[in-house]
């Protein structure tokens, strides 16, 4: 009865704003599908245009503290030699260009474009040979994950968390949560020891190996933990405070509850 | 029964409860346990169920526990996993931790109770921490029950023992760093440690028995203990009455509150299932202690935030609040002293914890039993002595999360740790002495309005011009909770029978003063009725 009473021929009063959000979806969606598509094959290692690309974004953003030519200066060490995993990682993570001074350079969000990224770290790349950007194969995962696992309690745990949740180190310095990570990223940490954290050259840990690694941390964050919500995988100290405030503070209120009836 | 044959049939139609609690009672005298249990009144106040929260918990544990029992294998010999979570295939562990790892993974229900016997237990020693706080500053300690605290003590520690044992037995990661730590606190004993940890850990640390024998204690010495410690404490309450709080009616020989049979049973059996299910649903919706990610144990590793459950925390604070170099060689022996001070420290403070009702009763030198609970502001040196307590255990308490408080405030570990250090040291000081005073300012506004009222804000103009503010009088019942404490006062110095003045006389007379020398003696009788002829 009623629904035959609606038919008025009007369209429906929020016709307009699914229609609009259609639109948006698909135009967004067409943007972000041609845009990644583009970026994938832009950037040639190689090329002179490349480097000249990065050298003009290098003097314009990196310069005041690293020097002109990057032979680094009293408030920025020289980049000859980093090579371009450091840069991928430094400037691809936000850390630089620096948000201020301080006992670590701290994670902000990300002010170039990932073709930006790439041609500033070939341009470094091209002053003196350091560890590379690495390949898909060995940053994406697929490996052993219980080896790498093993692996990272041994090297990495410590000041980073057996879950990678980060942890303190001295001085104000902390080992990052590793929750968000990027495969490739990981990668050129452990070959190029950003900030407080070790180099592990290819001697120590092997490319197989460190592709282990990524692929536990990639497990950790792909799965959520089967016991539940982890309280940030923080330990004890988050459980404890947990089972205070919310556990004991649920019982204590439905205590003062059951004996309130009877005053 | 010998009459139901006489019986005419019509009027003895009885229900089925009726004849079955005759049968029984013929057969087991229940009636005469009923009578004397089911009449027992138990006061009501919130804080009174504390100690069942606790208790509660306990069979929870208890409940689970045996669950997992019957899966969980205390062998420390060699196994590679090969159950199905992934990022552990193959690799080499305990027996011990596979067939937790099988708990958490192969069997059906098993995470779950896992997480619910973990759950269970950190609640269980908070419920008692709790409990123990309320019976502390209400002076229910006092005589009769000082035996009793002794008794609920005892049951804190054996819980605290209990905790540790069982965050030890799945042999990851975690529990034997926390292993790692006992050994090295025993090592730290001059002349006997290291034979101790030798015989401890059958060998040198780890060795290959310490989960057996944590195992044996956890679940069958522990357990046993609690259990027989448990019926002694609540028999004791039951023997001795609950305190109560003042109130109209509320007397030192007897008990105000709902009968056991029906009421209070049904309260507290309904609380129990709550209780169960707080824990269940919290077991349900959050991960505790997930040893697949901690991995075995492996002497070398250590994470990064590695903490013991947090009733271990104030222990583990202590040592990280011992300032570095503490430690030195001397008769070719290594002297740790930044183990043996938090040591020493701890063991005096749970000694004083213990022994706070005698030595309380010897300097007010009271031989009188006290079933009226007191309102913590009236006992201003117990309440400020205990805010001092808390404090010096929450210094410690948080010093066992530095690293996690100063990655999450943006700190630095050493700016934690030294602020800590001055927060335990200097913190208790301060909390008494706020404490005090905020006592004794309550306890002044209690006098104020049992002399004056509440103040109701009317302004009246009286027919001379005069303006006053009627103050609103308070009605009987009211004003017997804010008259009706004890007041103290400072003993005096006098000589014993053979005319000395002892020494520990003199300690105790200066003690004495320094319990009751700033007091406000409850409003009395006569003050209360000159309070009334001179306003109207």
């Amino acid at each position: 009865m009623t629904r035959t009473k609606r038919r008025t021929g009007r369209r429906h009063p929020l016709a307009a704003a699914a229609l609009l959000a259609l639109g948006l979806v698909f135009t967004g969606g067409a943007y972000a599908a041609l845009s990644t598509g583009t970026a994938q094959a832009e950037v040639d290692p190689n090329s002179q245009q490349t480097i000249e690309q990065g050298k003009k974004l290098f003097q314009a953003n990196c310069a005041t503290c690293h020097g002109l030519d990057a032979q680094g200066t009293n408030i920025g060490p020289t980049l000859i030699g980093v090579g371009a995993a450091s840069v991928d990682f430094q400037v691809g993570t936000g850390r630089m260009p620096m948000q201020m001074q301080g006992p670590q350079a701290q994670q902000k969000p990300v002010q170039f474009t990932d073709d930006q990224v790439k041609q500033l770290a070939y341009f470094i790349a091209s002053l003196g040979p350091g560890p590379e950007i690495p390949d898909d194969h060995l940053a994406s995962g697929g490996g052993d994950a219980a080896n790498g696992a093993e692996l990272f309690r041994i090297n990495c745990a410590m000041c980073h968390n057996v879950a990678g949740a980060g942890g303190a180190l001295t001085e104000g310095k902390f080992a990052p949560s590793l929750a968000n990570t990027s495969g490739v990223h990981i990668y050129e940490a452990m070959v190029t020891g950003p900030q407080n954290m070790p180099v592990f050259n290819d001697l120590n840990i092997s490319p197989e190996d460190k592709r282990d690694v990524i692929t536990y941390l990639k497990y950790v964050q792909d799965n959520r933990s089967p016991g539940g919500f982890e309280l940030g995988s923080l330990g004890p100290v988050a459980e404890g405070l947990f089972i205070w405030i919310f556990g004991l503070g649920a019982i204590v209120a439905i205590t003062v509850w059951i004996t309130a009836k009877s005053n | 029964m010998s009459t139901a044959s006489t019986r005419s049939p019509a009027p003895v139609k009885r229900s089925f409860t009726a004849e079955a609690s005759e049968y029984l009672n013929d057969r087991t005298g229940l009636a005469v346990a009923i009578k004397g249990l089911g009449r027992k009144a138990f006061p009501d106040h919130w804080s009174f169920l504390l100690g069942e929260v606790a208790l509660f918990s306990f069979v929870v544990i208890l409940v689970s526990g045996t669950f997992l029992t019957f899966f969980f294998q205390a062998s420390m010999a060699e196994v590679h996993y090969d159950g199905s979570y992934v990022p552990l295939k193959g690799v080499e562990m305990s027996v011990a931790m596979a067939s937790t790892l099988d708990i958490s993974f192969d069997i059906r229900g098993g995470l779950f109770v896992r997480q619910m016997h973990h759950w269970a237990a950190l609640l269980f020693i908070a419920a008692i921490g709790l409990h123990m706080l309320r019976v502390f500053f209400t002076g229910a300690f006092r005589k009769p029950r000082e035996i009793n605290w002794v008794f609920g003590f005892t049951l804190f520690v054996l819980a605290l023992a209990e905790g540790f044992t069982g965050y030890s037995l799945p042999d990851d990661l975690l529990s034997g760093n926390g292993l790692r730590i006992i050994d090295g606190l025993v090592k730290g004993i001059p002349l006997i440690g290291t034979w101790t940890s030798f015989l401890l850990f059958g060998g040198e640390f780890p060795g290959n028995v310490i989960v057996g024998r944590l195992y044996t204690l956890h679940i069958l010495l522990l357990p046993a203990l609690l259990v027989l410690l448990i019926a002694i404490h609540v028999g004791y309450v039951f023997i001795h009455k609950h305190t109560q709080f003042a109130g109209p009616g509320r007397e030192p020989t007897n008990s105000v509150g709902p009968p056991i049979l029906p009421i209070y049973a049904a309260k507290a059996g309904g609380f129990m299932f709550i209780i169960w299910g707080v824990i269940s649903l919290i077991a349900a919706l959050f991960t505790i202690n997930p040893i697949w990610n901690y991995g075995p144990y492996d002497p070398s590793p250590v994470s990064a935030g590695t903490q013991p459950d947090w009733y271990i925390g104030f222990a583990d604070g202590a040592l990280r609040l011992i300032p570095p170099g503490w430690e030195f060689v001397w008769l070719d022996r290594t002297w740790s002293f930044n183990i043996l001070v938090p040591l020493v420290v701890i063991g005096i403070f749970l000694l004083l914890v213990v022994a706070y009702p005698f030595i309380e009763a010897w300097i007010k030198g009271d031989t009188r039993e006290h079933h009226i609970a007191d309102r913590p502001r009236n006992a201003a040196t117990r309440t400020a002595i205990g805010a001092a307590g808390v404090t010096f255990y929450a210094g410690l308490w948080a010093a066992a999360s530095s690293d996690i408080l100063a990655t999450h405030f943006s700190l630095t570990m050493e700016g934690v740790i030294h602020a800590l250090q001055a927060a335990t040291v200097l913190g208790p000081f301060i909390a008494y002495f706020i404490t005090k005073r905020v006592c004794i300012a309550l306890q002044k506004k209690d006098r104020e309005i049992v002399l004056h009222g509440y103040e109701s804000g009317r302004i009246v103009k009286l027919p001379g011009g005069e303006f006053i503010e009627v103050h609103q009088p308070l009605d009987e019942y009211d004003r017997w909770r804010l008259v009706s404490h004890e007041s103290y006062q400072p003993l005096m110095l006098r000589p014993n029978a053979r005319g000395k003045i002892t020494v520990g006389q003199r300690v105790r007379a200066s003690l004495s003063r320094w319990f009751f020398e700033d007091r406000i003696a409850p409003v009395t009788r006569g003050e209360l009725e000159a309070s009334h002829t001179s306003h109207h």
